[in-house]
């Protein structure tokens, strides 16, 4: 699967644009606020409906106009696809695919995997562990609208729970009655969100472990665990004998809500030890293992935008990066750098094809093409 | 004075107290707010007078007249409702529901020919509704002092319906009265395409025996 062209019209800094692409490797280099960011921004929106960065579209417009338009043309499984976006100010935001709208945005998602590494992302690592949990329930949740519904009911049921226990101090009265009907709900919903979170995690460990090693060169030893109170116990027996803490606490101090992903550089937490490269090294072989995760669930390699990678990794890391992602195992790439001359570098020594733009003030240049 | 004038004031600085008493009455109604209320307002100021005593007279006296049934507190003007004081109807079936909304929706499928409970909302605690603001002590009650063959729950299916299910389901269970709940499925006519995965996932789950028709 790949997208061949794109076509902006008023999308952030771009009047009008039409550009043709590599199905292997394309980079774009240029100054800050050229415009490379938002080319890959316009490739996330055709396949999630939404920007990356902002999820108010009217901020996607280019200043002084009142609509913008995205169209992308695909090659899914050997057939043509020709996916619209297109927003105007005041109106509901329209998508269509072969000219069709869709009726609901939702059924759009997955038509078009895609995984995304940008600078932002380092709040996976360095953030709390909200943000963990966020990366794996949104992983899992993509193609799994049971686990999403579990989620929804565990997380209101969590709401109305921690109500009462603060209720209950306030009003020194005893709702014990009712927080029990909330006890059912978490540990039914609860039990199960932890079976499919394990399984998840199961699965992309190794593969997060074989990225890391390729990109350090073997040089670090890093471990990654889910870590979870339902491990030794079920919902059910942690939420009694939590009970009486809960009261002190006033909130339910147990259960998949308290889970985190454990990420650690020898024995140590990478969020306290690491260095910046070297926490950067960890979240890019973890998306690539995000990545490998949809490859295995939809049958086709997703497409990977790569947003300024490399700033912060030393020259040998950003080699086994791109020797990495240039192998078969991974389909068309998008790739900005301000830097390029490294670019160039490393791209002599991929033998695979690419194309090569330069981005300045929102205007593309080719300035090589492998033949 | 001509009504065209006031709309162009402000609604603030309206030229009478009783006017303005009488607007924000109406715009405590749900869904009427200051604009609606004065044109409803004025729209009465220039109705004759026996027309707006029979408006006020009518609230009056429904909110005098009108009872909640002792039984089931559906809104009645005797002491039992008529669902409940009919003798054709199956007094051994209690169907429990929200509010009289339900209701009304259950009895124009003309399909149940037993009585009802109405339940006065359902438990949500962020919104200040726990278990002790419902009905749920008289349906005990009722379980308990009468030949009850059935308890058909008809709540809604999101997570306060079912929080709420569960509840008196709690509570009845020690009566061993059998308890029974919708159907979740699909909708009929619906393309089975285009169900949710969810409802469609219960629906292969909770599967019925196909004789036929």
């Amino acid at each position: 699967m790949n997208i061949k062209s794109l076509s902006l019209v008023n999308f952030k800094n771009y009047n009008s644009l039409d550009v043709s692409f590599s199905d292997k490797i394309n980079c774009f280099t240029g100054n800050n606020g050229a415009g490379k960011t938002n080319i890959l921004d316009a490739i996330y929106y055709l396949s999630f409906s939404k920007s990356f960065f902002s999820s108010i579209d009217g901020l996607n417009i280019k200043h002084g106009q009142d609509l913008f338009v995205i169209q992308g043309s695909y090659i899914i499984k050997d057939a043509e696809e020709n996916i619209y976006c297109g927003y105007e100010k005041g109106k509901k935001k329209k998508v269509k695919r072969n000219k069709k709208e869709y009726e609901r945005l939702a059924d759009h998602i997955g038509l078009i995997p895609l995984v995304m590494i940008t600078p932002s992302d380092i709040s996976l690592i360095i953030g709390g562990s909200d943000e963990r949990r966020k990366f794996v329930d949104g992983i899992i949740s993509q193609y799994n609208r049971n686990y999403l519904y579990d989620l929804q009911r565990y997380n209101k049921a969590l709401l109305q729970r921690n109500y009462l226990l603060k209720e209950a101090a306030k009003t020194k009265s005893n709702n014990d009655d009712v927080i029990e009907i909330y006890d059912q709900q978490l540990i039914e919903t609860g039990n199960r969100i932890f079976e499919e979170r394990k399984k998840f995690t199961d699965e992309i460990i190794p593969v997060f472990q074989k990225y890391f090693e390729h990109i350090s060169m073997g040089y670090e030893k890093v471990q990654l665990n889910y870590s979870s109170s339902l491990y030794d116990k079920g919902m059910k027996v942690l939420l009694e004998e939590s009970k009486a803490k809960d009261k002190i606490a006033r909130t339910t101090t147990e259960g998949i809500h308290k889970d985190d992903l454990e990420l650690l550089l020898g024995e140590y937490l990478i969020r306290k030890l690491g260095s910046q490269g070297q926490q950067k090294s960890y979240l890019i072989a973890l998306k690539l293992a995000q990545f490998e995760y949809i490859q295995k669930i939809c049958g086709f390699k997703p497409i990977l935008l790569l947003d300024d990678v490399f700033d912060k990794l030393d020259s040998s890391r950003v080699e086994q990066i791109i020797e990495l992602v240039s192998q078969r195992s991974f389909g068309q790439i998008f790739i900005t750098d301000t830097n390029s001359n490294r670019i160039n570098k490393v791209l002599n020594s991929v033998n695979d094809n690419y194309f090569h733009f330069n981005v300045d003030n929102a205007q593309l240049t080719k300035v090589y093409e492998t033949d | 004075m001509s009504p065209v004038i006031i709309y162009s004031m402000d609604i603030s600085q309206l030229p009478s107290r009783l006017l303005e008493n009488a607007v924000n009455e109406f715009s405590k109604l749900p869904g009427i707010g200051k604009k609606t209320a004065l044109r409803l307002v004025l729209h009465m100021l220039n109705q004759p007078t026996e027309d707006a005593l029979s408006f006020a007279n009518a609230l009056i006296q429904m909110k005098e007249e009108v009872k909640l049934c002792v039984k089931c507190n559906n809104i009645t003007e005797e002491e039992l409702c008529s669902i409940c004081s009919s003798n054709v109807r199956d007094e051994s079936l209690i169907c429990v529901v929200e509010s009289i909304k339900e209701l009304i929706a259950i009895e124009s499928t003309s399909q149940y020919k037993g009585l009802y409970h109405i339940l006065g909302g359902r438990i949500s605690p962020m919104d200040g509704i726990g278990p002790r603001d419902l009905n749920v002590d008289s349906l005990e009650d009722r379980v308990v002092n009468n030949v009850v063959a059935e308890v058909i729950l008809a709540l809604s299916t999101t997570m306060e319906g079912e929080t709420t299910s569960f509840y008196i389901f709690r509570r009845l269970e020690k009566h061993k009265v059998p308890l029974s709940t919708l159907a979740r499925g699909i909708s009929i006519g619906d393309e089975l395409e285009y169900t949710d995965e969810i409802t469609l996932g219960r629906s292969l789950l909770n599967r019925m025996p196909y004789h036929g028709k």
